[in-house]
């Protein structure tokens, strides 16, 4: 029995080396190859939909090419579990030979994935994403994001608040890596009185312990980072506290993915991002235009990020003329982010990661009674990510 | 100022001690009467959100909602104790922990694919919405009072209906010997049936009344399922008054914690470290509280099982 799977497995492996370089060849001929990481399963799901539906829209105003090769996607769901997401992206590339690894949500997932995927020689390109682990001194040559650096977004709040000459301001994230982060973001260039950090569990379903807080200690203004469902929770219990009248400043609590649930609790809260669906460019109105045509949902970032993933890696493939086998010709090609962000201003920065302006946005209820972040004034100009000085780039 | 904090802080203890109370009542019962751990409880009460959801935003009015999701969530109840629990009674607890186990993976899976994993919004009744300044600046919504209210009737009618009742009697003589009850000619299967419909219908209505509040959506259920197995356990198993008095206890405790022990800390610790030593501390409170009870009482504040 043990003799007869041996020499099976033996065959097979034999089987599979034979294959490899046709296979390769093949897909060669084939066009180019993207493993897409996009969470499908758990609460969270909803983010990787946005991330996903981005992306293939991209790719249809692309007409189903990427710098002239004819592409081919293979959805991958990391389900939120790093292990999962190793073995699937793993597969990916040994199995599937994908060109590139493109997407994933969650910071977690991306520090799983970069070792598996850099050393493979493959390029990983975060569309949203963006831890600062690899902004400085783990600045990779394989890795590219077309999101932001999260310690920038918190800290464009911190500036906001600052520029709004709020004096006392209360801050509250879940108490973990991310929500520590937030917190040392905002403060970075927030330079008035923090009356009180609070750091509530990553399961709360209840605020109304904090929000008593808040009451009795009587901010200029509250900051807080409450992703998901906690966000959709925290939005609507604030308002009915009758909080509303404090200004709600936030960093990924109030977006197109949260709204549909928050609806006019949240009219009026605040947001930080590169990117909001009202911007006016043309290629911005075009995206969200076709992209509500195509899926009837408001688009969020995570939604403009990958459409810009895949205009970027179009812009790539076309400098080097289709040919994906120079490394270096190609990191080249995408470190020349020529393509035109739905941002409008786009390169980047020496560690990979973009150099944009940020704004300031507010939820507002659209003519048609749906919802959307808009831009209301531009807090940073060219923000370059604070890690960048850190990163020395190999040039593998 | 302080001591208003303090009250309004122990009103939402209070409260959130209701909602607890609402799924540990069910799940003390089925424990208890027939000895049955089921994991997939808190599908239930996220169940009862979600279909109060859709009922309500069917008919428009959140009453209906409520009206036609009780009797919804009974009958899934009932479906599930047919389909799957009633071949689960024999087992041995380990079974019924696997089983019920991938009842929740199933039903969390099946309602992703039902509404989507997008969180649901209940908007809160137009008859109890807006709120009472209990203290400057903060509104307590009257919708939470109106749970309060809702679940310390429900708890007296549980009394009633266990206490004062010959189901009730059968009920609390299944939980001390069920064996004896059978052998009394008790259809005691038909007794299972029937508290296992109720205890679901609980769970679903606190998930109903909870869907204005929180976010209705996948997994609702499992961290409240945690903390109402630390209150029938806190209460003693099987004990309705035990798992009253508990879930008040442990609403009180997580969000007193919560509220105080930060401050406490800070008499320890420099005000940064205090805050994050303090949140940590905070979330141990319950599981410290269940272990000093149990130490001093390992049967649980009320002893319902013999031998």
């Amino acid at each position: 029995m043990a003799g007869i799977g041996r020499r099976g497995l033996l065959g097979g492996v034999a089987a599979g080396v034979l294959a490899l370089p046709a296979l390769h060849a093949r897909a060669q001929a084939r066009g180019v190859k993207i493993g897409l990481v996009a969470i499908q399963t758990g609460p969270q799901a909803a983010l990787g939909t946005h991330l996903k539906d981005g992306f293939m829209l991209g790719l249809k105003h692309l007409e189903g090419k990427l710098g002239g090769l004819a592409a081919e996607v293979l959805p991958i769901d990391d389900e939120l579990r790093p292990e999962v997401a190793v073995t699937k992206v793993r597969a990916a590339i040994e199995r599937d030979r994908v060109d590139f690894v493109v997407g994933v949500v969650f910071s977690n997932i991306l520090g799983a994935l970069m070792r598996p995927v850099t050393e493979a020689d493959t390029f990983l390109i975060s569309t949203n994403a963006g831890a600062s682990t690899f902004a400085g001194r783990g600045c990779n040559p394989f890795f590219f994001t077309t999101s932001y650096n999260n310690d920038q977004v918190h800290a464009v709040m911190g500036q906001a608040a600052q520029d709004e000459n709020y004096r006392r301001v209360f801050l509250m994230t879940p108490n973990y890596q991310a929500g520590r982060d937030a917190v040392a973001g905002f403060k970075r260039r927030f330079k008035g009185e923090v009356v009180d950090e609070v750091y509530v569990p990553l399961d709360t379903r209840d605020f109304s312990a904090e929000l008593a807080r808040i009451a009795a200690a009587k901010p200029d203004a509250i900051f807080t980072f409450m992703p998901g469902g906690l966000g959709v929770t925290l939005v609507r219990q604030y308002r009915q506290a009758g909080l509303a009248g404090v200004p709600f400043l936030s960093t990924f609590t109030v977006d197109e993915a949260t709204l549909p649930a928050q609806r006019d609790a949240a009219l009026g809260f605040y947001s930080a991002a590169p990117w909001a669906p009202d911007m006016n460019n043309p290629q911005n109105r075009r995206f969200v235009a076709d992209f509500e045509a195509a899926y009837d949902y408001v688009p969020a970032s995570y939604a403009a990020q990958a459409y810009d993933g895949a205009m970027l890696l179009d812009s790539a493939i076309r400098r080097v003329r289709g040919d994906l086998t120079d490394k270096v010709a190609l990191r080249t090609a995408l470190e020349a982010a020529d393509f035109r962000s739905v941002r409008g201003n786009f390169r980047f920065g020496a560690n990979h990661y973009p150099v944009q302006d940020f704004w300031l946005c507010r939820v507002a209820k659209r003519a048609d009674g749906k919802f959307q972040t808009e831009t209301v004034r531009k807090v940073l100009e060219n923000d370059v990510d604070p890690h960048v000085a850190e990163c020395r780039m190999r040039s593998a | 100022m302080a001591v208003e904090l303090l009250l309004v802080q122990a009103l939402n203890g209070l409260q959130f001690g209701i909602l607890l109370f609402l799924v540990a009542a069910g799940l003390t019962l089925v424990f208890g009467v027939m000895d049955f751990i089921n994991l997939a409880h808190g599908v239930q009460y996220m169940l009862g959100a979600y279909l109060g959801a859709s009922f309500a935003t069917a008919t428009g009015s959140f009453w209906l909602g409520l009206l036609l999701a009780l009797p919804a969530a009974l009958l899934v109840g009932l479906l599930l104790e047919w389909l799957v629990y009633r071949h689960l009674y024999d087992r041995d607890h380990l079974q019924q922990v696997l089983a019920t186990f991938g009842v929740i993976l199933v039903l969390n899976e099946g309602v992703r694919v039902i509404w989507g994993t997008a969180p649901l919004q209940v908007p809160v009744p137009a008859l109890l919405s807006g709120g009472v300044e209990l203290m400057p600046g903060l509104r307590y919504p009257v919708y939470r009072l109106a749970i309060l209210v809702a679940g310390v009737a429900t708890a007296a009618l549980l009394w009633v209906l266990v206490e004062r009742t010959r189901a009730g009697a059968l009920v609390r003589a299944g939980a001390t010997n069920a064996l004896m009850v059978a052998a009394l000619g008790v259809d005691i299967r038909r007794l299972f049936m029937l508290v296992f419909g109720f205890g679901a219908m609980l769970a679903g209505f606190a998930g109903v009344m909870a869907a204005p509040i929180l976010s209705v959506e996948p997994g609702m259920g499992d961290a409240l399922l945690i903390l109402a197995f630390v209150v029938i356990v806190i209460g003693g198993i099987g004990s309705v008054r035990g798992a009253f008095l508990a879930a008040l206890l442990v609403g009180l405790i997580e969000t007193l914690g919560r509220s105080l022990m930060p401050d406490l800390m800070r008499l320890f610790l420099d005000p940064s470290s205090a805050r994050q030593v303090g949140a940590a501390l905070a979330s141990m409170l319950i599981y410290i509280a269940m272990a000093a009870i149990l130490a001093v009482r390992p049967q649980g504040l009320f002893l319902v099982r013999m031998g």
